[in-house]
């Protein structure tokens, strides 16, 4: 620490050329911690599903639907707890990019089974007692400025109500909040019975179904079992964990963490490229000084850890200010505006950015570094 | 006045010159400003053909002449749906092209089918189309590559250029499974790059049944007469009470297809290339500073010679435009060599199913690249320039 003054007054001689490299260390931590923050967005869910949960839903596709009737059936099943349904509804809220989930549910089964949707008591009563009520996550109904007593019209593009009508109109009844930052809150859920009711077509049909089981460890017999309840039927199932069915969902879109990652490889190699080239630099300017310093009794692990540290100290404030930044850019809010149903900087990826700053500053440092450790003072000297 | 400007410009030659020949003294720092300029085009070159090779897909896909319907309020096959009925008035509507068989109306099913991929074993949701026979007779570019066509009223399927690419068991002799059945792959079909080609066919009174869709299809595509005779189809279609449809031509339909993916991709990518490429900015800057500072001295003597401010200016500007362009056009070819063609599927949620493409690497791409390159040269360049141009030469002369 005694030394750090002789770093720091290494570091001020050219002022102009150690800012312009700490704000490219900067420039690429706040990339990184931007693309962790995207990246999470499209694998939400992953980390957050239930172990305890299977998600069943027809062999073909997901499109096809499933009886109404399987739900008492499931709950037959040894090992099943309970199975609630859902649908997708694929209305549209004013325009079509205005995109977010609806789903039918049964209200009291549903929030049940997802106890990470948190509604408060006098909501969770108020939904009961309207029919054509309706619950918003809070991100979604902050993007479109909702509040309770709210009447939301949506347009259908697949169920059309009895009357011929698309729209139909929901009454916000209550807003559910997320038991951890990383719960979606980005859905909307109405009631199946009014659903049922109102629907032209596909009655007693539903989306899929999830069912929580007792034994999280015998997660692959009990989803057998429940294949098996319907196998040959003219619905057959395919029942998976949670988790299984959301990766597939992130599969899907391609693996949009491996570009993501291999564009922040890019992003580094370039910016160590250029952060080692400032040290290298530095210190062929300086081999005269640091053979004085050699010379006047410094050993040569002292000078390998001055030039060392010089380097871990431009990227420890390049890339320190980048992650912070990265968090302040982040709390601003998601750039696509809604799609993404999460959007924060997950703690993992934070150390991780800490650990790639560490290593950054040792290998941009190592080999000038090893060079000054190595100079021989007469020969530097005579430069 | 004329020999001054030619003295002017010789002036700007001779310090240009300089500074290219003293350019191999400098190799290391030239050399990381190159390489991070090539880095941000590369990655900015590549993620935005992604975005163009889903947006040539889709337009691949759209023919002038041709329209489709869907049930009015759906926007995409998947949310569509119209009775047997419905798909014979449609036939009927004026405007529509007719061969010797009658009317080119193709009346077509759209469901998925889950199928593993074959880069990550995951399943997808493949887009499985239920054809009649004027499907074909409507696609001008539809042609079988291998094997044949399928059987009308058997369970043969045909399968498109890129989900043979992109998902297993999708080979000529291989099956298929639907349910409980397996349906024999007997062909694939091209359809000059479109979406067709990230689908599977097979006959839509085969499918009807399997899907449990009754008489019932989702969309109709047809053939006109003419560009121009749109406008009649359209009129007559939504001027029926017995419908309830919605008409639109391929191009604008393929169009809102690619919109939201293509606008996401664009998005992202531009918004990573800004962010990078204001670290090589950086990086110039400190590479320009670096040049310019070691031949201060260089510099100061040719101003006491008498070279005036610009010329010098202008030199070190060139300099770094020079780097720039070199940077961009590596970074450009890179992209081009990694990623033209590359065939990769994802979601799209207009329509539910997986699209396959190749990214696209464009000439527009590929000079939008450079000229962000060149652009990052500017302002890495015209500082040091400025400040070399204007530290007084007394100062210059006397730094070590």
């Amino acid at each position: 620490m005694k030394y750090f003054y002789l770093v720091w007054s290494n570091l001020k001689r050219r002022k102009l050329r150690s800012l312009l490299t700490v704000l490219s260390i900067l420039v690429a931590f706040m990339l990184f911690g931007y693309l962790s923050a995207i990246r999470q967005g499209f694998n939400q869910g992953i980390s957050v599903a239930g172990a305890n949960r299977l998600v069943v839903r027809h062999k073909v596709s997901l499109i096809q639907l499933l009886p109404e009737s399987y739900q008492a059936r499931m709950e037959r099943i040894p090992g099943v707890n309970s199975a609630v349904h859902a649908t997708w509804f694929g209305g549209i809220y004013q325009k079509p990019s205005n995109f977010f989930a609806q789903m039918p549910v049964q209200p009291e089964r549903y929030l049940d089974m997802y106890p990470e949707y948190v509604l408060p008591a006098e909501q969770r009563a108020a939904w009961l007692a309207t029919r054509s009520g309706a619950i918003a996550g809070k991100v979604l109904a902050e993007r479109f400025g909702w509040k309770i007593g709210d009447r939301i019209p949506i347009n259908a593009t697949i169920w059309f109500k009895k009357d011929g009508g698309a729209t139909w109109e929901f009454d916000l009844v209550g807003i559910y909040t997320g038991v951890e930052k990383n719960t979606d809150t980005s859905g909307f859920f109405f009631r199946y019975d009014f659903f049922e009711e109102t629907r032209a077509q596909g009655s007693g049909l539903v989306g899929w179904y999830t069912v929580r089981i007792s034994d999280p460890a015998r997660a692959a017999e009990t989803a057998a079992a429940i294949d098996e309840e319907f196998a040959n039927s003219p619905a057959e199932t395919k029942t998976e964990p949670e988790g299984a069915f959301i990766q597939g969902f992130a599969n899907q879109i391609g693996n949009i963490g491996q570009i993501m990652m291999s564009i922040v490889a890019a992003v580094f190699f370039t910016i160590l490229l250029v952060a080692g080239n400032t040290m290298a630099y530095s210190v062929r300017e300086r081999t005269n000084e640091l053979a004085v310093l050699k010379a006047i009794g410094f050993s040569d692990r002292k000078v390998l850890g001055l030039v060392l540290g010089e380097s871990m100290l431009l990227t420890c404030l390049g890339g320190g200010l980048g992650l912070v930044l990265a968090w302040l850019l982040i709390s601003l809010g998601d750039p696509t505006r809604g799609s993404l149903p999460v959007f924060f900087f997950p703690v993992r990826e934070m150390i991780i950015g800490v650990g790639l700053v560490l290593g950054m500053g040792l290998i941009a440092g190592i080999l000038p570094a090893l060079r000054a450790q190595r100079l021989h003072i007469a020969d530097a000297l005579r430069r | 006045m004329m020999s001054g400007l030619v003295a002017w410009l010789m002036q700007v030659a001779a310090v240009t010159r300089f500074n290219l020949l003293t350019l191999p003294q400098r190799v290391g720092s030239s050399v990381s400003a190159i390489f991070g300029i090539a880095g941000v085009v590369a990655v900015m070159v590549g993620v935005l053909s992604i975005a163009q090779g889903i947006l040539a897909t889709m337009q691949n896909s759209a023919s002038p002449l041709n329209a489709i319907v869907l049930r009015s309020g759906a926007n995409t096959e998947m949310m569509s749906g119209l009775d047997g009925e419905s798909v014979k008035i449609i036939a009927q509507a004026q405007g529509i092209a007719r061969n010797e068989h009658g009317a080119l109306a193709s009346p077509e099913l759209f469901v998925i089918l889950n199928l593993p991929k074959r880069s990550t074993g995951t399943e997808a949701n493949v887009p499985l189309r239920g054809v009649r026979e004027n499907a074909v007779a409507v696609r001008d570019s539809f042609r079988i590559i291998s094997g044949r066509m399928f059987g009308w009223g058997t369970n043969e399927v045909i399968v498109g250029r890129g989900a043979n690419l992109e998902f297993s068991g999708l080979d000529v002799g291989s099956s298929v499974p639907v349910g409980s059945e397996l349906w024999p792959v007997v062909g694939t079909f091209d359809a000059a790059g479109g979406l067709a080609e990230s689908e599977i066919w097979v006959d839509a009174a085969v499918l009807q049944p399997a899907f449990r869709r009754g008489n019932s299809y989702q969309a109709v595509y047809v053939k006109l007469e003419s560009t121009d005779a749109f406008t009649a189809f359209k009129d007559a279609l939504t001027a029926d009470p017995k419908l309830n449809v919605k008409p639109m031509r391929e191009a604008e339909y393929y169009d809102s297809q690619a919109t939201t993916l293509y606008n996401l991709i664009t998005g992202l990518g531009t918004l990573i290339a800004v962010i990078m490429g204001l670290g090589a900015t950086f990086g110039a800057l400190n590479t320009m500073y670096t040049s310019v500072a070691a031949r201060g001295r260089e510099i100061a003597t040719l101003r006491a010679l008498g070279f005036r401010t610009v010329p010098v200016i202008l030199s070190v500007l060139f300099e770094s435009l020079l780097l720039a362009l070199i940077g961009g056009i590596i970074g450009a070819g890179l992209a081009w060599w990694a990623f033209d063609g590359f065939r990769a599927a994802t979601l799209n949620w207009a329509s539910f199913s997986q699209v396959a493409f190749a990214f696209k690497v464009t000439p527009a791409l590929l000079v939008q690249g450079i000229t962000f390159a060149l652009l990052i040269g500017l302002v890495g360049g015209l500082f040091p320039a400025v400040r070399a141009a204007r530290q007084p030469v007394a100062t210059a002369l006397r730094e070590l």
